[in-house]
C-alpha cells in the first residue's frame, strides 16, 4: 500500500496585501517514493504551495503534515532537513564562493562536524557528477552545472523529499536533460520522493502522478494518462498537450499499438521506425 | 576589464606567504602599519626597507604584477615627495632659484615620508596578492571573534562579505548585459558630453538595482530553505590552520620591532 509522506488538508493561504487567496482549500497527499509533477498556469499557486511544505510560509487555514509531523513554527528546522528545494534561478541560490563551499552551506547550518562535512560534500558532488569542479567559482559554471551543485547541496542533507520549483526552466535542453537525469538516477537509488513543479509537459508526462493547479485550487489529480485525456479542458487552462502525447493518441485511435502508454518524442521515433522495419 | 581590477589582485603561487594563515598575515600587516612609524632615521628606514623587500621576495609575486598594482599609486608617492621637498622650511638652505627654496630637512623628510608610504602600499598589496578574498574574510571573522561577546555581528559581517564576493562577478556580467541592451536602444555610454554620459548611467543602474533586490530576496528564501538560521550552532567547512611558519613570521616581526626601537633616534 502506498504510504503518504506529505499531506495537505484544506490549506488556504493569502499573501499580505493581496485580495485573492493564493491557495484556496487545497487538499491532497503525496506518496512515498513517487514522482509527482505539479503543473498550472503562471500565478496558480504552485510555488506558494512548495513554500508551505517546508515552512517558508504558514497556511492561514488548514494543516500541512510532512513525514507524520504537523508543521508549526517550532519544528520547521526538522522539516527543512527532510525537504530539499531547488529553485528556478541557478544564480540566486548559489550561496558559496566555490562549488564545495556551496554544498557545505546547508551542512554548516545544521552544525555537522567538519570531517563528516568533507565526506558528504565529496559524496554528493560525486553523485551529481560535479566532483571535478570542487573549487570552481560559480561564474565559471553553466546553468545546468549550477543546478546540479544545488541538487548536491540538497542531497548532502540526506532529505526524504526533493522539490524542484521550475528548476530546469532557465536551462537549455541539454542542461535540462542533465539535471532531470541526475534527479531520476538519485530517486531510484535513494527512494526519494520528487515533487517537480514545471511548465514542461513533456517532463510531466514522465511523472508517476500529476496535479493540475488552477487559480489557487487543485483542478485535477491523476496519472499523466488521465490528465492528458481531458485535452480540451487543459487547453482551456492554458496548458498544451505535448506533441508526442497527441501523436501517441492519434496512433492508438488508428489502431496502431505502441509498447508504452506515453513516449517522449525520441522514443516515439525509435519505436515507429523499428516497428516499420519489422513489417 | 573591471573584473581584472578586482580579481587580478590575487596571484596564485606556491610561496611561504601564500601558505601562511590569513590570521597571521592580517596581524602582521596590522603590526607593520604601527611599527613603521617608529622609523625616524636612515638606519631604521633601512631596516624597514630590507624587511619589506625580503617579504616581497618571499611572496614570489612576479615584478610585473607588483608594478601593475602599484602603478596607480606611484604618482601619489611622488606627489608626497614633492610636497615635502618644496614646503618644508627647516634645516639649511641647499637650493634657491626664484621662489623655489629647498632645505636639507625637506629633502630628508621627502625621502622618509615617501618611502614610508611606498613600503606601506607594498606590504598591504602583498596581503591581497597572496591571500584570496575569502581567506581574508575567514581570517577577519576569526580574529574579530571575541567581539561577539559585545554583540558585534561578526558572523553576519563575514557572511555579507562572502556573499558580496560571490555576487560581484555575477553582477558584473549582468551590468555588461544591461549595458549592451541599452546600447542597442541607442544609449551612449562612451561618447558625447559628460552630462549626457552621467545621465546614461541611470538606465543602467535602475535595472541593476531592481534585479539585485530580486536576487537578494530569492537568495534569502534559498538560504532559509537550506536551514540557515544565523551564526549560532553553525560549524565551519573552511579550516584555518596556524602553522609553525606563522609563529616564526610574527617572532621575526617582533625582532624587527625591537631593532627599530634600538636604532631609532
Ligand atoms: N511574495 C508575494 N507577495 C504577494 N503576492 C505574491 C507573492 N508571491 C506570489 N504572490 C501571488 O500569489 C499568487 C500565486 O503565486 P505563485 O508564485 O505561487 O504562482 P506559481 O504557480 O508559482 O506561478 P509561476 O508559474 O509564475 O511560478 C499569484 O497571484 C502571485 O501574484
Ligand atoms: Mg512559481
Amino acid at each position: 500500500m502506498k504510504k503518504e509522506i506529505v499531506s495537505l488538508k484544506d490549506v488556504t493561504f493569502q499573501y499580505d496585501g493581496q485580495e485573492r487567496n493564493a491557495l484556496n482549500q487545497v487538499s491532497f497527499d503525496i506518496y512515498e517514493g513517487e514522482w509527482l509533477a505539479i503543473v498550472g498556469h503562471n500565478g496558480s499557486g504552485k510555488s506558494t504551495m512548495a513554500k508551505l511544505l517546508n515552512g517558508l510560509q504558514f497556511p492561514k487555514e488548514g494543516r500541512v503534515t510532512v513525514c507524520g509531523i504537523e508543521l508549526n513554527e517550532e519544528n520547521i528546522w526538522e522539516i527543512r532537513k527532510k525537504i530539499g528545494m531547488v529553485f528556478q534561478n541557478p544564480d540566486n541560490q548559489f550561496v558559496g564562493t566555490t562549488v564545495e563551499d556551496d554544498v557545505a552551506f546547508g551542512l554548516e547550518n545544521m552544525g555537522i562536524p567538519r570531517e563528516e562535512m568533507i565526506h558528504r560534500v565529496e559524496d554528493s558532488l560525486n553523485r551529481v557528477k560535479m566532483d571535478q569542479f570542487l573549487s570552481q567559482e560559480p561564474h565559471h559554471l553553466s546553468g545546468g552545472q549550477k543546478q546540479r551543485v544545488a541538487i548536491a547541496g540538497v542531497l548532502a542533507l540526506r532529505p526524504a523529499i526533493i522539490i524542484l520549483d521550475e528548476a530546469t526552466s532557465m536551462l537549455d535542453p541539454r542542461g535540462r536533460e542533465e539535471v532531470l537525469e541526475t534527479v531520476r538516477a538519485l530517486k531510484n537509488e535513494k527512494s526519494l520522493t520528487v515533487i517537480s513543479i514545471t511548465h514542461d509537459l513533456e517532463e510531466a508526462a514522465k511523472a508517476d502522478r500529476m496535479i493540475v493547479m488552477n487559480k489557487g485550487e487543485v483542478f485535477r489529480e491523476g496519472t499523466p494518462d488521465e490528465i492528458f485525456s481531458m485535452d480540451e479542458q487543459l487547453i482551456a487552462l492554458g496548458l498544451d498537450i505535448p506533441f508526442s502525447v497527441k501523436m501517441t493518441k492519434a496512433f492508438r485511435e488508428k489502431g496502431i499499438q505502441l509498447s508504452k502508454h506515453y513516449l517522449s518524442e525520441e522514443e516515439l521515433v525509435t519505436e515507429l521506425w523499428t516497428s516499420r522495419s519489422r513489417m | 576589464m573591471m573584473e581584472k581590477m578586482i580579481f587580478g589582485r590575487y596571484v596564485p603561487a606556491d610561496s611561504v606567504l601564500h601558505r601562511m594563515d590569513p590570521r597571521s598575515k592580517l596581524t602582521m600587516i596590522f603590526l607593520f602599519v604601527c611599527i613603521i612609524f617608529l622609523a625616524n632615521n636612515w638606519q631604521t628606514y633601512t631596516i624597514i626597507g630590507l624587511y619589506t623587500f625580503l617579504m616581497t621576495g618571499l611572496s614570489k609575486i612576479p615584478v610585473r604584477f607588483l608594478y601593475g598594482g602599484l602603478k596607480p599609486v606611484i604618482w601619489l608617492v611622488v606627489f608626497t615627495f614633492l610636497l615635502q621637498l618644496f614646503f618644508t622650511r627647516e634645516g639649511t638652505l641647499v637650493f634657491h632659484w626664484g621662489v623655489i627654496k629647498i632645505y636639507s630637512e625637506g629633502i630628508k623628510m621627502g625621502f622618509y615620508i615617501s618611502f614610508r608610504f611606498f613600503f606601506l602600499i607594498l606590504m598591504t598589496s602583498l596581503l591581497t596578492l597572496t591571500t584570496t578574498p575569502i581567506e581574508i574574510t575567514d581570517g577577519l571573522e576569526s580574529l574579530l571573534g571575541p567581539l561577539k561577546k559585545i554583540r558585534f555581528p561578526v558572523h553576519e559581517m563575514a557572511l555579507m562579505m562572502s556573499i558580496s564576493l560571490r555576487f560581484i562577478p555575477t553582477l558584473m556580467q549582468e551590468t555588461d548585459k544591461i549595458m549592451k541592451a541599452q546600447i542597442a536602444r541607442g544609449v551612449e555610454f562612451a561618447s558625447g558630453p559628460i552630462k549626457n554620459r552621467i545621465k546614461a548611467v541611470i538606465p543602467l543602474l535602475i535595472p541593476l538595482f531592481v534585479s539585485s533586490f530580486k536576487r537578494a530576496e530569492e537568495l534569502a528564501v534559498a538560504m532559509e530553505a537550506r536551514g540557515y538560521r544565523g551564526g549560532e550552532g553553525r560549524t565551519k567547512y573552511r579550516l584555518l590552520s596556524w602553522k609553525a611558519a606563522d609563529t616564526l613570521q610574527l617572532i621575526f616581526l617582533a625582532v624587527i620591532t625591537v631593532l627599530l626601537i634600538l636604532f631609532r633616534s
